[in-house]
């Protein structure tokens, strides 16, 4: 779990947030708080396809203990590449994490 | 041949497995372990010194040595591909045909570059008008480039992270704006700075102060530019994104992959590094395999000064695995990096784990200091001396004035700075430096 630097107000609740400002605790996070968080990534509405991969991710979290990375979301979480960056411009495995309530994937450093 | 002997096998003798095996050579009873370090190449390359060779700085003859002049006395090298480690069975499989056992495996195949993951990278543009500056092929091939390149868009590419020494496209793009500035066409030749990152570099505070370095050199900084692929034609670079950046000369550095036997024995994640204990540096599937070096999937830099680092921790826990006792060393992540940004200066920066660079003095006794985050004369020097201290030191497992933990003291210089040795260097880095 990384460290709580700040604080952040989500739909009247308040959330620790770490460095990267990703949430902290696992259990802050619900399908109403990622939509508030993807709409901060500029995601207006979450769809079918954003929700495969945000599930995928948590997925992996729960496994692993770490996000998945760019390259592990193209071979296993069943969108490409190309479709990833649609669904989440620039940096996918990078704002999937946050909107999905995990840390920055580690790959990221 | 006491049959009773237990062997510890390295696979790759970089820089990471010869310091394991000079370390080991030492740390171990000899009369029961016996150490075997295999490789597919016998030269030895200084890799950080790869930067400096597309300015004419260094040449080949700078940055090989054979790699059995840093084994310990008697010891020789395998000369094979790896093929295939089955951990099940505690072997590994040589190209050659030889079958190795092990009772512990230490993996250090370090990264290598996957140009090919890139759509049209490696087209009838390679090494022509796309080079990489990572390989001594390819510095030296865009050497040759500079020589009668008159100028135009100048793109510097990070195509995915994580890679290695991810400091080193940054310096490249600071030698570069130099480097033209000094023959005299930098108004002709159009810089930008094209990375996967948010900005400048992996750390933020590093970012801060080398964000504004870029902007003073006149260099473009493009960020969160994820390379989908390399348009031949139009000589395009095209983002995942569908973002599009023109180049005349674009130098890349590739996707970093680890060795394909890993992949072929299942031990690696989807760039087929390690999944290692970061604090261990014991591999979280196999207890009898290490790994150690750019081969792990550790979030520390993949750098030469974290190899040395996590050596001495790693022989510090296999003599605890061998003792049957916990592993008690743990490895905070220390990097320590120069920074080179061109006219003869430098940066340092100092970090882990779990702090950030920041500003201040890196002082060692008889040099130095050393400024942290700052730009001066001194840690150019400190980054030129730094190759003595690779060939001379850090590989043959000698202590470096700079101990594995990170520190925010200064640390005693060991004698060997003061050596003769040192003094022939020195006047070496009088002489790259114009004089001081
Ligand atoms: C341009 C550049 C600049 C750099 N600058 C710096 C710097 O300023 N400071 C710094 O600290 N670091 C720097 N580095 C990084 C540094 O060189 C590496 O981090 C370091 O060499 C890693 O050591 P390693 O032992 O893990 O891997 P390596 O030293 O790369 O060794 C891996 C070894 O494994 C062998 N091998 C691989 N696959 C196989 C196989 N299948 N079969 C047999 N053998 C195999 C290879 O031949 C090689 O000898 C730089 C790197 C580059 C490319």
């Amino acid at each position: 779990m990384s460290a709580a630097v700040a604080e952040k107000v989500i739909l009247g609740k308040t959330l620790a947030i770490d460095a990267d400002g990703n949430l902290v605790n696992l259990s802050d996070w619900n399908e109403d708080i990622a939509n508030e968080l993807a709409k901060e990534e500029g995601i207006e509405v979450l769809n079918a396809k954003h929700w495969q991969v945000i599930n995928y991710m948590r997925k992996v979290f729960t496994e692993t203990g770490d996000a998945p990375s760019i390259r592990k979301l193209t071979k296993e979480s069943g969108v490409d590449t190309k479709e990833l960056y649609a669904l989440f411009p620039k940096g996918p495995a990078k704002k999937a994490a946050r909107i999905a309530g995990l840390p920055k994937p580690k790959g990221c450093i | 041949m006491n049959t009773q002997m237990k062997n510890l096998v390295i696979l790759g003798a970089g820089t990471a497995g010869t310091m394991m095996l000079n370390k080991l050579h030492k740390a171990l009873d000899l009369s029961q372990w016996r150490l075997t370090i295999v490789d597919n190449e016998k030269t030895h390359y200084y890799q950080p010194g790869f930067l400096f060779i597309p300015f004419g700085v260094y040449s080949e003859s700078d940055v090989v040595k054979p790699k059995v002049k840093f084994f310990p006395e008697g010891m020789n090298m395998i000369n094979s591909e790896i093929w295939k480690v089955i951990p099940e069975y505690n072997k590994v499989h040589l190209d050659n045909g030889i079958t190795l056992d092990y009772d512990i495996l230490i993996i250090a195949t370090g990264s290598k570059l996957a140009p090919e993951e890139t759509e049209g990278l490696t087209g009838k543009l390679w090494k022509k008008d796309i080079f990489d500056f990572y390989t001594l092929d390819g510095a030296k091939a865009l050497a040759e480039k500079f020589k009668t390149w008159d100028g135009g868009k100048l793109v510097i590419n990070i195509t995915e992270m994580p890679i290695k020494c991810p400091v080193a496209p940054l310096e490249f793009a600071f030698l570069a704006d130099a480097f033209f500035e000094d023959r005299g066409i930098r108004e002709k030749v159009h810089i930008q700075y094209v990375t996967p990152l948010a900005e400048a570099f992996t750390k933020h505070k590093c970012a801060e102060v080398l964000g504004h370095f870029l902007e003073d050199k006149g260099i473009e900084l493009v960020a969160e530019f994820n390379t989908g692929r390399i348009d031949n034609e139009e000589k395009k670079l095209i983002s995942w994104d569908e973002r599009e950046i023109e180049f005349d000369l674009l130098v890349t550095v590739p996707t970093n992959k680890g060795a394909d036997y890993i992949d072929v024995s299942g031990l690696g994640d989807e760039l087929n590094f390690v999944p290692t204990d970061k604090h261990t540096l014991q591999s979280v599937a196999h207890k009898n395999i290490f790994v150690i070096g750019d081969a792990t999937n550790i979030p520390a830099s993949k750098a030469g000064s974290v190899a040395h680092f996590e050596s001495e921790i790693l022989t510090e826990n296999i003599l605890h695995y061998i003792n049957a006792r916990p592993l008690a060393a743990r490895f905070d992540g220390h990097a320590n990096c120069f920074i080179e940004s061109g006219r003869g200066k430098a940066f340092l920066i100092d970090f882990n784990y779990d702090v950030e660079p920041m500003p201040g003095n890196f002082p060692l006794e008889h040099m130095g200091p050393f400024s942290l985050l700052k730009e001066t004369r001194m840690n150019h020097l400190g980054k030129l001396m730094f190759r003595w201290a690779y060939w001379n030191v850090l590989l043959k497992g000698k202590e470096l004035p700079v101990g594995p933990h990170m520190s925010l003291k200064g640390k005693i210089l060991d004698d060997i700075y003061r050596s003769n040795d040192f003094i022939t260097d020195e006047q070496q880095i009088t002489k790259l430096s114009g004089g001081i």
